[in-house]
């Protein structure tokens, strides 16, 4: 008796805090949002929220910045045209990886190993100055191209291939399927799961990345979000509502995708951890 | 890129090279071509960026760290004194110093509690365990920019979320004015703050995938042999997530070197109070970008990666991961 007493105080005395470290951890995000409907005169008065809602930080967003709708759009462009040219690059050369035996394929994955360990800071000056050569500085090929591939996707991808039987492969074959046919067909809709995750993972990658694209643009018309918020700050940081609507602005498409893609996510991240 | 993202133009790819392999021109010789060359096909594309926008910047980059210049275009050979500059700058120093300081915390403040709460999250009677998991790796939703620009506010002294939350509970060691970004000895205590918030909840799913690969009834004999939940951790719990910890560790360890976003931003585009947000990485961009010594850049680049290189061997080393494999 006693000792299941103690048990189930014990077991209170967990949940308990585990809800208020949850509160904890939440309260900056309630904040953000309430920072964003309070008008100037009540934000200093109301910790949270303000009895009078204000939509004049949204206001403010749009039109002191002129380019914020712009910045938005163009995240939404490179963050897309690049998952869809990562998944396409990174799924094929995962198929080839884990269901063909080809010239070179041992000295490649180990050269693809080693790149993964490098810190890659290492190559922004040189690949800068190739890109200057190309002509592709300011533009968003200068982001587009060098981040077409994904070793770490290539691997995600061939790890999810590689639990394919062959049966059905050779099957596919004797039907007559060209092997491009066999990716397309086969292998593409049966990784569907890992195609989340990996459109979720690389979404949110260039989503946020900061330092590239804050190297190769210099047009304000062309900045990412993170890059408009960086010049934000500098030029009106007095207006703390209007960061912060911008701010929630740019991290609503994640949370949307993530809400669509979340059980795929857990699964992507932690599967090269677990199996590897 | 143009040809091989739409797919159809692969296909014409193949069949043309079905026509040049004319002799026999039944299905069966095009079909074992095509099989035959397929994974080259396939891995062609990748390949091609991997190696002009991925090796050659490396090799690349190892030249140019021996050279002096100004912009993409003037290049003067100095053989290893971008290095010796390094050595010898006090910035740098403060650089690494602050990076090292940042990944010590990282290391011993962030996975514990990570391990901690995946602990207690994965037992089978805490209720709501879904949302419980959902509320703490939100933050991870935000990049480390936006992570950046939100903190940046919430240590705005009087305004600020942090000062009004602290102050009422530690009156004399939080004033309401507390200013944690102008003052130089706050600016490393708000940026681990920030990060733990940020990244906590994220080692926190690895550790709880972690967990619960381990075999139950393990503990169930540790217990049956009389051992205490102490002695149950050691004996059952850290071999069974030993090689998800060593990842989460090196992981970590190698994020936590290239830190430049967070404090960047929070700190309004600067170093921050006497560089007391001086990273690495910020280092590299303010010479490589904003000074536009790109050979410097590389320099920085290579010290980086072999700080990157030793501590993750050593980590490798101390926690034994290598042992199986070498054996």
């Amino acid at each position: 008796m006693n000792r299941n007493a103690a048990t189930t105080a014990g077991r209170l005395a967990t949940q308990a805090l585990l809800i208020a470290l949850a509160a904890i951890v939440l309260m900056p995000l309630v904040w953000l949002i309430a920072a964003t409907t309070k008008g100037k005169n009540d934000q200093f008065h109301y910790t949270f929220f303000a009895p009078t809602l204000s939509g004049q930080n949204y206001v403010d967003l749009f039109h002191k910045t002129d380019v914020f709708q712009h910045n938005l759009l163009n995240s939404i462009f490179l963050a897309s045209t690049t998952v869809i040219v990562q998944l396409f690059f990174s799924s094929l050369a995962g198929f080839a990886l884990a269901k063909y035996n080809f010239k070179g394929k041992g000295p490649l994955t180990v050269l693809m190993l080693a790149t993964l360990m490098i810190p890659g800071q290492l190559t922004m000056a040189p690949l800068f100055e190739l890109l200057h050569w190309l002509g592709l500085v300011d533009s968003y090929l200068g982001l587009i191209i060098p981040g077409a591939v994904s070793v770490f996707g290539i691997f995600l991808f061939r790890q999810s291939i590689l639990t394919i039987p062959d049966e059905l492969l050779q099957a596919a074959r004797i039907d007559g399927c060209s092997e491009f046919q066999i990716y397309r067909d086969i292998i593409m809709p049966v990784s569907r799961p890992m195609i989340g995750a990996f459109c979720l993972i690389s979404f949110m990658g260039t989503w946020n990345s900061f330092l590239w694209p804050q190297i190769i643009l210099h047009n304000r018309r062309l900045f990412t979000l993170p890059i408009a918020l960086s010049q934000m700050i500098g030029v009106y940081n007095q207006e703390y509502g209007m960061l912060m609507a911008g701010t929630l602005i740019s991290v609503l498409p994640v949370v949307i995708l993530f809400l669509v893609l979340q059980k795929e996510f857990v699964a992507g991240l932690t599967a090269g951890a677990v199996k590897g | 890129m143009p040809s091989p993202m739409a797919g159809r133009p692969l296909q014409s790819a193949q069949a043309k090279i079905a026509i040049m392999n004319k002799p026999a021109p039944e299905k069966s010789n095009w079909f074992s071509v095509q099989h035959k060359i397929a994974p080259y096909l396939f891995i062609a594309p990748f390949l091609f960026i991997f190696l002009v926008f991925g090796c050659y910047p490396i090799v690349q980059s190892l030249r140019l760290s021996l050279y002096a210049t100004n912009g993409p275009k003037s290049h003067v050979f100095v053989g290893l004194s971008n290095y010796r500059f390094l050595i010898g700058d006090s910035d740098f120093r403060t650089a690494v110093w602050n990076t090292l300081v940042y990944t010590f915390w990282s290391v011993f403040l962030q996975l514990p509690l990570a391990l901690g709460l995946a602990m207690l999250l994965s037992q089978k009677w805490i209720k709501a365990r879904g949302l419980l998991r959902m509320a703490f790796f939100s933050p991870n939703l935000m990049g480390q920019a936006f992570v950046a620009v939100l903190f940046g506010i919430l240590y705005v002294p009087q305004y600020g979320l942090v000062n009004r939350a602290l102050h009422p509970l530690l009156p004399k060691l939080v004033p309401l004015d507390t200013k944690w970004l102008q003052d130089a000895n706050l600016v490393m205590p708000a940026i681990v703050l920030a990060s733990l918030w940020m990244y906590v909840g994220f080692n926190m799913i690895y550790f709880l995938a972690a967990l619960q690969a381990v075999d139950q009834e393990l503990y169930e004999a540790a217990r049956v042999d009389g051992a205490n939940a102490w002695h149950q951790f050691l004996a059952v719990t850290v071999p069974g997530i030993k090689p998800v910890a060593v990842f989460v560790l090196v992981t970590a360890t190698i994020g936590s070197f290239q830190l430049y976003e967070l404090p960047y931003l929070m700190l309004n585009n600067t170093a921050g109070p006497k560089n007391a947000g001086l990273t690495i990485v910020m280092y590299l961009y303010q010479n490589g970008f904003v000074t536009g010594d790109l050979g410097l850049a590389s320099a920085i680049g290579w010290s980086l990666a072999l700080g990157v290189l030793v501590i993750s061997l050593f980590q490798l080393r101390v926690t034994g991961a290598y042992k199986g494999e070498a054996a």
